[in-house]
């Protein structure tokens, strides 16, 4: 029933807390800027436009087709929005879609949000919005270079924004890299196949019946040579970094613990007392006993009052 | 058929559901950060945050077993952190040569793997909560009093009221090309025509999905503009924040950090 295609809504508990504030502040900036930046050059014609295709590629989700043997292929959204609405209001939208299925359908957490957000918003929209201008510029305008350009632009977002997962998963220590970057790598490497095709289906569908709206002209798409250059940074960085950290894992924890990333409080206090001060076992005994007796005491104060509250309410009325 | 049942707020007129929504919001976000920090195998901490949002979802009336059932929602993703169990070095429990290897099961991978998955299943649960009991309207002024930009918000805002509509509209295009037999309901078995053919229908359901809706925000446009829209949402201002839910505010955070104190002092 819900759409939930794609496994690359990370839930809450899965990063560390200083990666996700770490891209929280990126995500505050980028999106500050794509907010001035859409607010000066379109205004106030834009909003209507990017609420209702917002909702439409939260509906677009749900539209799949049989791959095969019980899989299917989805879209995820980035790339047709970037085409569609040009990078910086496309990552407004996507921003939208994300949060949505975060804060409402609990697809993805919210302390992770901003991660989530960085990793189909902007790596997502700014890969796709580097590959589609590329070939535009160099098929200089055929129509073959939307095409082509649509489908490449799908499945690198989408191997982009699975690598970008894969690196944040261990760098916060809850995946071992070697495992989570091939893995996740090879499935999105074929689910980008689908939202590729998808996309080419959806840019055929518009080139046929809307062409002034893929095509240069009144009402394009802004285009914007920062982002550009985002986008080429970035996919470069997934690049360089995802096989440098499949093939040493170790290198990776190593920079995570040097950073303080991995598990904050893994046993930084375990110097200063002792471990025969906390004896292991019989300390978690009694804690685990104190933290039921404390848990249940505090069921049965909340079920007192609740049920008080409503006694007095009967009884009130 | 209509899709509004996607919509998970369910109204009730408990005490969770008369907190104010920016206090409510500000909470459920610092329990999951709570959350979140709680050094992993601290077992009896989770034990208590797991009653304290029990408590939380018994108060707000909208049904524990919803909420537990919705939660299972994250699970899927836990298989990300399974790898853990064999690749973080330590006492092993269990190994299983499979030659040329040998699999071995160690105690702190396992404890790091079990934490991770309690973690996002009480975390998820304070998300279901906050969605259960708040009418999205709500969460939007929330959005706006915590410093979420304007023009955000009324995407958003957009977003949600046409999100319906859409979906619907989805909807009919998967069932007019069921009808059409392009598509087999059948998890196994053949569907019609050629993997790239069906992508292409596919392709041209988003394509037409998305011109739809294009055309739609156009006419929406033209409403709003012959309603005097200027390009600013005007809302009613906020009231103010009640004594009884800064009380709320201030006591719910100060039992966060004593919770969080106390797994630091122990497991820390």
């Amino acid at each position: 029933m819900l759409p939930a295609p794609i496994a690359m809504h990370i839930p809450d508990g899965f990063l560390s807390v200083p990666i996700s504030i770490i891209l929280w502040i990126v995500i505050i900036i980028m999106i500050g800027y794509a907010l001035k930046r859409v607010g000066a050059d379109i205004g106030e014609r834009q909003v209507p436009l990017m609420g209702v295709l917002a909702a439409a590629i939260f509906a677009g989700q749900m539209l799949n087709f049989a791959v095969a043997g019980g899989t299917s292929g989805h879209l995820m959204g980035s790339a047709i929005a970037t085409i569609l609405l040009g990078p910086w209001a496309a990552m407004l939208v996507i921003t939208c879609v994300v949060s949505i299925q975060a804060l409402i359908f609990q697809d993805g957490g919210l302390l992770v949000l901003g991660a989530n957000i960085f990793n189909m918003a902007i790596i997502g929209v700014a890969v796709a919005y580097m590959v589609y201008r590329t070939v535009q510029l160099i098929t200089a305008g055929k129509s073959w270079g939307i095409f082509l350009g649509g489908f490449m632009a799908a499945w690198l977002s989408i191997e982009a924004a699975a690598l970008a997962t894969a690196l944040e998963l261990s760098l916060s220590g809850t995946s071992p890299a070697n495992i989570a970057i091939a893995a996740m790598g090879g499935i999105h490497a074929l689910i980008g196949i689908g939202e590729g095709l998808i996309t080419l289906g959806a840019l055929a569908f518009i080139y046929a019946s809307r062409r002034d709206l893929l095509q240069s002209g009144e009402g394009a798409p802004i285009n914007s040579k920062l982002v550009w250059v985002i986008g080429l940074a970035l996919a470069l960085l997934l690049a360089v970094a995802s096989p440098l950290a499949s093939s040493h894992p170790d290198g990776l924890e190593w920079v995570a613990e040097q950073k303080g990333f991995l598990n904050l409080a893994k046993s930084p206090s375990y110097e200063i007392i002792p471990d025969y001060l906390f004896p292991g076992v019989s300390n978690t005994t009694l804690a685990t006993i104190m933290a039921g007796a404390i848990g249940v005491l505090i069921v049965f104060g909340v079920a007192l009052a609740v049920a008080m509250m409503r006694h007095r309410k009967t009884t009130s009325k | 058929m209509h899709i509004h049942f996607l919509d998970p707020y369910r109204p009730h007129d408990s005490l969770i559901h008369q907190l104010d929504p920016r206090i409510k919001l500000v909470l459920a976000l610092a329990f999951i950060l709570t959350n979140t920090l709680v050094p992993n195998g601290a077992w009896p901490v989770y034990v208590l945050l797991f009653t304290l949002i029990l408590s939380v979802e018994i108060l707000s009336e909208v049904g524990v077993s919803y909420v537990l059932k919705r939660s299972a929602l994250a699970f899927p993703f836990v298989l990300a952190a399974l790898p853990l169990v064999l690749t973080i070095p330590g006492e092993v429990i269990f190994s299983l040569p499979v030659r040329p290897w040998t699999i071995s099961m160690t105690y702190p991978g396992l404890v790091r793997f079990i934490s991770i998955a309690i973690k996002s299943w009480i975390s998820v649960q304070a998300a279901i909560v906050l969605a259960a009991s708040t009418p999205f309207p709500d969460l939007l002024v929330a959005m706006r009093a915590i410093g979420v930009p304007r023009l955000l918000v009324s995407i958003f805002g957009l977003m949600w009221r046409y999100l319906f509509v859409l979906v619907d509209e989805a909807n009919r295009l998967m069932r007019a090309r069921a009808a059409r037999s392009g598509y087999s309901g059948r998890t196994r078995g053949k569907s019609g025509g050629s993997l790239a053919w069906r992508a292409r229908v596919t392709g041209g359901m988003a394509g037409n999905l998305f011109l739809r809706a294009i055309e739609r925000s156009e006419r929406i446009y033209m409403a709003m503009l012959s309603r005097g829209y200027d390009g600013e949402a005007r809302s009613l201002p906020l009231a103010r924040i009640r004594t009884a839910h800064w009380v709320t505010l201030f006591l719910s955070v100060t039992l966060l950090v004593i919770l969080l104190s106390f797994a630091y002092l122990f497991w820390g």
